[in-house]
């Protein structure tokens, strides 16, 4: 039985969303060691055992920036124990304590997985590319451990119902040169539903015209319960925090319902949300690409539909 | 401060985007643009070198072509380029892009190096760390804001929550976030004096890198495609017909 490893990150005391959907494809594959980083806890651990990890190594780098001695310690340990293959999440800590691991292995790291198998000794994964139009099969050959980072929602959270895993913890080395220290955490304010886990999210673009055009989204999305996204050119032009942004470089998100207002449609936002069960596109541009995979779509300003939808909800 | 800014040229994003059909490498037109991200690097390594004195070196690894994109960074202000332009790295992946940069840049001393978050074309995301890795350096990635200077650096680093602030010494990798700061636009004098700058071109053989690739893309195929429901025009009246699908999907 093949081994595989999965890195998993702690959130708000749990493990992370995406560390719990890479366990379900992981445990398809062999038998499951989870690479765990933060604080730990009984709780935790068994969640971890609840979803395939028959083992768990614990790694707790304090207020050290966790990239540089968590790879140099996942180093040491994969080269004595020599997993097949070690999975990652797309996610900010996850691509960083992948990067580095990949130098000192020197092995090839594939990104941007929405799929992975093992064949053989080789690893083979899927690439949604050109926004989702088209699939792209990759490969690394030869013996592991292959390191893959997988793209967020590419696989469901589903317990297995596996019992308390054996847990070991591992000591981080001093990163010397490289270290970096958290000097200060800061929580934005969690106002409403979140984008990763919102059945509803009105999302903005371009077509907005101005910042100030976004509070019709933010409008909307109050009034369906819904959270608020964007297109990586109103985020790069400062109209809204990255955190917001949906597409490639930001968030991918599979709601119920998505309406994107004053969107184009551009293959770097398509592939963050396509798969949105029901898409609502409102845009001026009757040629948009967003129109080629919308449920509906409305030709017209969102300055003329936006306040219309808002005062017809707001009068039911 | 001696500043390394790494940079891309890539396919106009705007235009068309095509693999070769053999190889399956993204084929590059002569003439490619700077990569959109790039642009907040090369700015924000520009007000450091202003603020402390010292140069700003570009670092690209690619096809020159016509240079447009390079020559669009160097007009903003960027002292020099240097480009490592070589057939026989076509395809190469992030491991092998990181180890030419990374021997790039260790030919001369610097300070801080700065790349993207990501590259548009590309977006393997792990570009920056292998470098900091290579370079036995931090790596401050997701950066929202830059404070450099006095042999150390501090940033605030996205997370899910919110931001960290993240503190370590120099010489120190940085990857920036779009918005981090405001790119300058390259004034006439700038378009000018970046014809005449010095533009260095390196092989893979100059700094001594294997170029075997181990990773390949073994197929492309279509994806199964979505069908497009119903596109109506606005006649002030098409908020209704949003209103009705909502109900359907039981949202309202």
């Amino acid at each position: 039985m093949a081994s595989v490893w999965v890195f998993v990150e702690e959130d708000n005391g749990a493990p992370s969303t995406i560390g719990l959907e890479l366990l379900t494809k992981a445990r398809e594959m062999g038998d499951v060691t989870v690479v765990y980083l933060g604080e730990g806890g009984d709780a935790a651990f068994a969640r971890l055992g609840e979803h395939g990890a028959s083992r768990v190594v614990h790694l707790d780098s304090g207020d050290a920036l966790p990239a540089a001695p968590v790879a140099a310690a996942l180093a040491d340990l994969a080269g004595e124990s020599g997993p097949e293959l070690i999975m990652f999440g797309q996610a900010y800590t996850d691509r960083d304590v992948a990067g580095r691991l990949a130098v000192r292995l020197g092995r090839s790291l594939l990104s941007n997985a929405s799929d992975v198998a093992l064949d053989g000794d080789g690893v083979v994964t899927t690439h949604e590319i050109f926004g989702g139009t088209q699939l792209a099969k990759a490969s690394v050959a030869g013996p592991g451990p292959h390191l893959v980072i997988v793209r967020p929602k590419s696989f469901p959270v589903e317990a297995s119902g596996g019992g308390a895993p054996e847990v070991s913890v591992v000591e981080l080395p001093d990163a010397g040169a490289a270290a970096a220290t958290i000097t200060a955490r800061h929580a934005e304010e969690r106002e409403g539903p979140q984008l990763g886990e919102a059945a509803v999210i009105v999302s903005g673009g371009r077509g907005l015209g101005a910042a100030e055009s976004y509070e019709l989204v933010e409008t909307l999305a109050k009034k369906l319960r819904a959270a608020t996204g964007a297109t990586r050119a109103i985020v790069d032009a400062g109209w809204v925090p990255y955190a917001k942004q949906v597409g490639q470089t930001g968030k991918t998100v599979k709601p119920d319902v998505y309406i994107a207002a004053g969107i184009s449609g551009a293959m770097q936002h398509l592939v963050g949300m396509k798969d949105s069960k029901t898409i609502i596109a409102i845009n001026k541009d009757a040629d948009a690409p967003i129109f080629g995979i919308a449920d509906l779509g409305v030709v017209g300003d969102v300055h003329n539909v936006l306040p219309k939808l808002i005062e017809a909800l707001e009068s039911r | 401060m001696q500043v390394v800014v790494c940079v891309k040229q890539i396919p106009d994003p705007a235009g068309p985007q095509a693999l070769d059909p053999e190889t399956h490498f993204l084929v590059r037109p002569t003439e490619q643009v700077l990569d959109d991200t790039d642009r907040y690097g090369v700015e924000m390594g520009l007000q450091i070198a202003q603020k402390h004195g010292g140069s700003v070196t570009l670092v690209s690894m690619g096809p020159a072509g016509s240079m447009q994109g390079i020559r669009q960074a160097l007009a903003m202000g960027a002292d020099k380029a240097v480009i490592i332009d070589d057939g026989d790295l076509k395809g190469s992946d992030a491991l092998t892009t990181a180890r030419v940069l990374a021997a790039a840049i260790s030919r001369q001393a610097f300070d801080l190096v700065i790349a993207g978050t990501e590259s548009t074309d590309g977006y393997s995301g792990v570009l920056p760390q292998m470098l900091a890795e290579l370079l036995d350096a931090p790596a401050l990635t997701y950066a929202t804001s830059v404070e450099a200077g006095d042999g150390a650096i501090t940033i605030h680093r996205q997370t899910a929550a919110g931001y960290d602030v993240v503190e370590a010494s120099l010489p120190a990798v940085v990857a920036v976030t779009a918005g981090v700061v405001e790119p300058r636009y390259p004034t006439f004098k700038g378009i000018m004096d970046a014809k005449k700058k010095d533009v260095e071109t390196l092989s893979a053989s100059d700094l001594g890198i294997d170029t075997a690739l181990d990773q390949r893309v073994d197929s492309v195929e279509a994806a199964p495609p979505r069908e497009a429901g119903a596109k109506i025009e606005d006649d002030g009246e098409a908020h209704l017909r949003i209103i009705e699908l909502l109900e359907q999907r039981k949202v309202i």
